[in-house]
Order: structure tokens, then C-alpha cells, then sequence
């Protein structure tokens, strides 16, 4: 194990919480009932929380007065390694909370498999972020029940999220080169990811899905971003970019 | 590492100064009832060079009143004359509600707030209101005013209230 895979691998937990949280934040005020607004800015909340536990350890790896602030708010779009599926716009909440379903399904499984790897941080990080992210889990798949099997209208729209976001899933189980440097299997993620969704969907009475008849987006690991990355990056960066080193 | 001074009438000094510390978002709990103090550690005494180590956790990992409770935990040693003052936060072992006290889930439910209940690890209908008593309660969210909490309403007394979630 290299320390430049280990820092790699710590930067792409960073940035996907990072960038799923800052997308979830835009629900603040405008979610569709109160209490559903507070459920997911909260999870947003557990989000940022889990990025910044990763940001300072990558400072600490990176060393040199290396600061969390540093990573997270002066690297440029191709230097963040988030997954894909993180950036996506918002769309509508059917959209929103199947992105938050997939991401905290494959969270599940990943942070299980960081409990018992060889990084003593990263499993610390792993076990404290799972009790939250099993909170994720159950909420929001039960909005993706709760929708697909609700009236016509919301049944089309879960249809159509997933339609969506369904390209950018795949991605999530192609190893970089510092996943494969440190042993992390994503096939066995891939094999009990699907599981899980495949029961959901007929739970939600969505059709099955598959992961080898669609085309799979890839890049977001290794820095290829789609477009909607750069302008989230613009809108999280901007204060500090205009002010640098400022502080409240 | 610097052998540690084990005066242990000066480190309870500290956790009794420490008790009156309270948590900025549950007013009613000390930071010593959320059980998010882990250690206190005296390298000198404040006798000597007074230079104290203390390691805290936090609830949640984005829990927002962290820096506030680091802030407040320096106010107050600085106040008792600590010059060199060491706040450290660590990850693991992660937080559990099995850490709160006795007394703290006490004042959470005089506070209005239900305290964790390991019958109820997830939150469901039926957690008694700690207005009423009534076990005759709904979910409303998951999710509360704060990480920590879920949100409910009494069927019988229809005060809504929060319970402390299980963690």
C-alpha cells in the first residue's frame, strides 16, 4: 500500500461527501414538508460532518501544514475524485432521494468492508460514519417505496430518477487504481449493492434493473466530471476563492 | 510520551468544572451527561507549568456544537489558570447513547425531551411521552430539530415531542 493510494482513496470519501452534501443543502427551505426538509438537511449535516473526518485525515497523510479548508475549498473541478452520481443536479425529490438511496446503499457497503481493512483512521471514521449512514439508509428508501408504489404521478417520477441516475451507478464499482492499491473489493459491494436495490425496486414496484444492459458513466473517480460539477464548485468555493483565509 | 501528574483531587477539580458545561443545542444536559468527555489528562499540575490534556468525541460526526464545546471547555481552565491547554478529538471509540448518564437521561425527560430506550433502538410509534407518560404516541420523522433526535407526537396529551435517538 502506497501512501499516495491511501491519500487518493481519503479524497474521493472526502469529495463524494463533500459533493452529495452541498447538493442535498440546497433542499434547506424549500423541501416539501417541514419535516422532510429537517430529515434531509440532516442527513446533509451527517454528510459534511463525514467529509470533514476525511478531509482532516488526507490533510494529516498530505502533512506540510496541509489544512481540510485547504482540500476542500482550493482544488480545482479535475482534482476532485467524487463519484459521478454525487454531482447530479437535484431534479425533482424523487430524483434527490433515489441518488440519496443508491449513494447510502453503496456507503453501507463500502464502510462494512473499511471496518476490518488494514487503515486503523479510516475504520474509525467507517464505524462511526455507519451509525449515520444506517439512518440514510432507511429513510430514504422508504421514500423510494413510498413514491414508486404511491399514485401514477409519483410512480413516473421514480421511474424517470431512475432512468436518470441509474447511468451513474455503475462507476461506483469500477475500482481506481487506488482502490485496487488498497484491496477494496468492489465486486463484493457491486454483488450486495444490487441485492439491496433489486429488493427495493420490487418492494417500490419499480421494474428490476440491471447493471449490464445500460451504458455506465465512469470518470468522476480519477477527476472526469460531467459539467455539473464545475458550477457546484463555483458556488462552494466562491467565498473563500474572493477571501482567502477568511473566517467567521 | 511525558508522564502524566496523578493528582486526583486536581482532575476532579476539572471534571467538576467541566459538569457545569453545558451542551449549546440540549441546555438541560452537561457535557458530562452526553458522555462526550472521554479523558482528562494532567502533564503538570497547576501548581507547575499547568498543562492539561483533554479528549472529547462528538455525537455526530457534523455535529455543529463541537467547536462551541472546545471553545467553552478552553474558557473555562483558562479561567483556572491552565496556560497550556490541549483539546483533542477522537473518532474512535465512536459515541453511544450507552455513555449518557443515569441523571442525564433524568433531566432530558424533565426537559420534555424522551430519553434513549434501548427497547426502542429505532424510533417507532409507541415511545411514552414524557409530558404524559402515555405510550400512545406516533412517529412523525425520523429526523428532529437536532442530529441526535427523532420527532413525535403524543396521541393522548397531542404534545409533539422529541426523543433522543439510540446511537
Amino acid at each position: 500500500m502506497t501512501n499516495a493510494s491511501l491519500i487518493d482513496f481519503t479524497l474521493y470519501l472526502a469529495d463524494s461527501t463533500l459533493v452529495l452534501g452541498q447538493r442535498n443543502g440546497d433542499w434547506c427551505g424549500h423541501g416539501p414538508v417541514l419535516e422532510q426538509d429537517i430529515a434531509i438537511t440532516n442527513v446533509t449535516l451527517d454528510l459534511i460532518g463525514q467529509s470533514r473526518s476525511f478531509y482532516q485525515y488526507a490533510a494529516k497523510l498530505i502533512g506540510n501544514g496541509c489544512t481540510e479548508d485547504q482540500l476542500a475549498y482550493w482544488r480545482n473541478e479535475r482534482e476532485f475524485k467524487n463519484a459521478l452520481l454525487c454531482e447530479r443536479p437535484n431534479g425533482d425529490w424523487a430524483q434527490t432521494i433515489l441518488r440519496q438511496t443508491f449513494f447510502s446503499f453503496y456507503q453501507r457497503e463500502l464502510f462494512t468492508q473499511l471496518l476490518h481493512g488494514a487503515d486503523t483512521t479510516l475504520s474509525a471514521i467507517a464505524e462511526k460514519s455507519l451509525k449515520e449512514v444506517r439512518y440514510h439508509c432507511r429513510w430514504s428508501s422508504e421514500w423510494v417505496c413510498r413514491l414508486g408504489d404511491g399514485t401514477q404521478e409519483s410512480h413516473e417520477r421514480m421511474l424517470a430518477a431512475v432512468e436518470n441516475l441509474w447511468p451513474y451507478v455503475g462507476e461506483l464499482f469500477e475500482p481506481a487504481p487506488y482502490e485496487k492499491a488498497l484491496q477494496i473489493d468492489t465486486d463484493a459491494i457491486k454483488i450486495n449493492w444490487m441485492d439491496a436495490i433489486s429488493a427495493l425496486f420490487a418492494e417500490a414496484t419499480l421494474p428490476p434493473a440491471s447493471l449490464t444492459t445500460t451504458f455506465m458513466q465512469t470518470g468522476g473517480k480519477n477527476g472526469q466530471h460531467t459539467e455539473a460539477l464545475g458550477y457546484l464548485l463555483a458556488e462552494l468555493q466562491y467565498v473563500q476563492r474572493s477571501y482567502p483565509g477568511c473566517e467567521w | 510520551m511525558k508522564a502524566l501528574v496523578t493528582d486526583p483531587n486536581e482532575i476532579q477539580e476539572c471534571y467538576a468544572l467541566l459538569a457545569t458545561i453545558h451542551d449549546p443545542e440540549i441546555p438541560v444536559l452537561s457535557i458530562l451527561d452526553l458522555g462526550i468527555v472521554r479523558n482528562i489528562e494532567l502533564l503538570h499540575s497547576l501548581q507547575t507549568e499547568g498543562h492539561i490534556r483533554v479528549t472529547i468525541t462528538a455525537t455526530y460526526t457534523g455535529c455543529p456544537a463541537m467547536d462551541t464545546i472546545a471553545a467553552l471547555i478552553r474558557m473555562e481552565l483558562l479561567k483556572k489558570g491552565y496556560k497550556t491547554i490541549e483539546i483533542i478529538s477522537a473518532i474512535a471509540p465512536a459515541w453511544t447513547t450507552d455513555w449518557m448518564s443515569q441523571e442525564g437521561k433524568e433531566k432530558l425527560k424533565a426537559y420534555g425531551i424522551a430519553p434513549p430506550d434501548k427497547r426502542f433502538a429505532i424510533p417507532v410509534d409507541g415511545i411514552e411521552c414524557p409530558q404524559c407518560g402515555s405510550s400512545n404516541t406516533r412517529l412523525l420523522s425520523e429526523f428532529g430539530s437536532t442530529a441526535c433526535k427523532s420527532l413525535l407526537q403524543c396521541n393522548n396529551c397531542a404534545e409533539p415531542f422529541d426523543y433522543f435517538k439510540c446511537h
